[in-house]
């Protein structure tokens, strides 16, 4: 025996490795018929049991007025609290004085998709989507500008369960 | 004269193409099988139900780099995947698998070469199967290569005894060692898994350790050895490998299905082996020889994802101290309980001896399995802690 070698108690009579054996047979087998629990993801992208969750924070939108036009009033809070320092705001201000975001770019490799942007925004404008399929072709399609935040269709998230605000 | 050379040349063709498309049907068998027992769906892309993802398996093999190590010894490393990819095929060459199938110009026996000795045939091609695990393990010039060689060797060398016995009662009973005699034999009385049931259930331990597969997968043990024998080895070299592993499975299984399965014939039925030939008894005994191997793979698939592996000292303690005194023991009773039915009896084997036969297998199993049970086997092999 091997120095230092601890070993286990194991009862010796008792144990049946045969009727153990014929049970794992059987086990495995009745799980041979049982329902599977794959999704066969590009065609089928939720099922009964599993949906993306309405708190998913993915890929930015930007939601759009009547006149079809960004609802950024170019604030400044997005980019002041954004803690990965991912947004670009340069903002502008028309004849009758609205401001409005002259450049608007999120740089999606540098997001940690925290949220914090679409909680701090004003005007309900930015917002965290509930979105997950970003691959492209090129690294330099990954900073999304002001046209394509808001071209963006999927559905924004929640941040929070709406029937428990506080998280409790 | 040219007739048969003619047929044996057609009938090596259309075997090894079977065998071929088998092996690959059975890799993808094996992981969407894997795939249900763990509640998912497995390879089903490539084709209706995933059937061309062995095509695009073997595809991606052969276009992948073949890589050699630099200290490798590179004829040998070579050679060893040949030389377990041949015995691998050369084995099935005797197994019938279908009634005999008339032609216009003459009877032609389905089996490639009824060779007389054929199962002694067996018994010396597949154990040269272990060279080419060895030869591998050892050119590679890698540790855990050369340790999953050492494992093959040890075990295939050891269980090879214990198969080797278990068929010894086969062949007292049968009187033959020509496998479309032992068909024969069984076609009279009952297939040999009633009269020789301790035999089967020998045969059918050892055929897994001889093929290296789960429970006793060691040469290849993932979790110690990467992947033993064949680490070193990558695309179509590998792929030999895993051919073999599983041409080997499927010989093994038609073994199984012939020598105590009743091989080709249909069970309960004499019209298959009786009268004269017709196709249609030739494809539907190939369908009951079909059937019989494919339950068998179907229960090497079933195992290995069942069972986990064996430790080493178990396994050789299972090889060596129960199932070669088990398959010696069983021997002499069954050659004693022979003798006696035949000449003190007088009786042929049909289904009276077959009977009697399997009554006292019957006894002695469930007496092995009375003794089994116990736990005696695979318990710790070492000492138990004094509390």
């Amino acid at each position: 025996m091997a120095i230092g070698v601890k070993v286990m108690k194991r009862p010796t009579q008792q144990t049946s490795y045969l009727r153990a054996t014929l049970k794992g047979m059987a086990l495995t087998f009745s799980h041979l018929l049982r329902p599977k629990v794959t999704m066969q993801y590009p065609e089928e992208k939720s099922s009964k049991d599993w949906t993306l969750s309405s708190r998913w924070r993915g890929t930015h939108r930007m939601l759009t007025d009547e006149q079809g036009r960004a609802k950024c009033v170019a604030c400044g809070l997005c980019p002041q609290i954004c803690p990965a320092n991912c947004i670009k705001l340069v903002p502008g201000e028309d004849e009758e004085g609205h401001r409005y975001p002259l450049i608007y770019e999120i740089d999606e490799f540098r997001c940690i998709f925290c949220g914090y942007c679409q909680e701090v925004c004003p005007e309900e404008a930015i917002h965290v989507g509930v979105h997950y399929e970003n691959s492209e072709y090129s690294r330099d399609r990954f900073v999304y500008d002001l046209e394509r935040l808001t071209a963006q269709t999927h559905p924004v998230s929640t941040l929070w369960d709406p029937s428990d605000p506080k998280g409790e | 004269m040219t007739f048969p050379l003619v047929a044996s040349a057609i009938k090596v063709f259309v075997v090894f193409n079977l065998i071929m498309v088998g092996v690959a049907l059975l890799t993808l068998l094996e992981r969407r099988v894997c795939a249900w027992m763990q509640d998912r769906l497995g390879p089903n892309r490539v084709g209706p139900q995933g059937l061309f993802q062995p095509a695009a398996d073997g595809l991606k093999n052969f276009l992948k780099e073949e890589t050699s190590p630099a200290m490798a010894d590179k004829a040998l490393f070579t050679l060893a995947p040949i030389v377990s990819f041949v015995p691998a095929l050369l084995t099935f060459g005797v197994i019938p698998f279908a009634a005999p199938l008339p032609t216009k110009w003459g009877v032609v026996p389905m089996v490639v070469a009824d060779l007389p000795v054929g199962f002694l045939y067996i018994l010396a091609i597949s154990s040269l199967g272990v060279y080419g695990i060895v030869l591998a393990g050892w050119a590679s010039n890698n540790k855990y290569a050369l340790l999953g060689g050492l494992r093959a060797s040890a075990q295939m060398i050891s269980y090879e005894i214990a198969l080797g016995m278990s068929t010894v009662a086969v062949i007292l009973l049968a009187g033959n060692v020509t496998l479309s005699q032992v068909i024969a034999q069984q076609q009279h009385g009952l297939p040999f898994v009633i009269p020789l049931t301790i035999a089967f259930v020998i045969f059918f331990i050892s055929a897994f350790a001889e093929t290296n597969r789960l429970p006793f997968d060691l040469p290849e043990a993932e979790g110690e050895l990467i992947a033993g024998y064949h680490t070193e080895y990558s695309a179509m070299k590998f792929s030999m490998f895993y051919i073999a592993e599983y041409s080997n499975m499927v010989t093994a299984s038609a073994l199984m299905a012939t020598l105590f399965f009743g091989g080709w014939d249909i069970p309960f039925t004499h019209w298959d082996d009786t009268g004269d030939p017709t196709v249609t008894k030739t494809l539907l005994t190939l369908a009951a020889f079909g059937l019989k191997t494919f339950a068998f793979l179907f229960t090497y698939i079933w195992v290995r994802w069942t069972l986990p592996r064996f430790r080493y000292d178990q396994l050789m303690a299972l090889g060596w101290k129960v199932l070669l005194p088990l398959s010696l023991a069983y021997i002499t009773v069954v050659a004693v309980a022979i003798w006696f039915i035949r000449i003190r009896l007088g009786w042929e084997y049909g289904r009276g001896m077959a009977a009697a036969l399997g009554g006292l297998n019957l006894v002695l199993l469930i007496a092995l399995v009375w003794w089994l049970d116990r736990g005696r086997i695979v318990s710790g092999s070492v000492q138990e802690e004094t509390a």
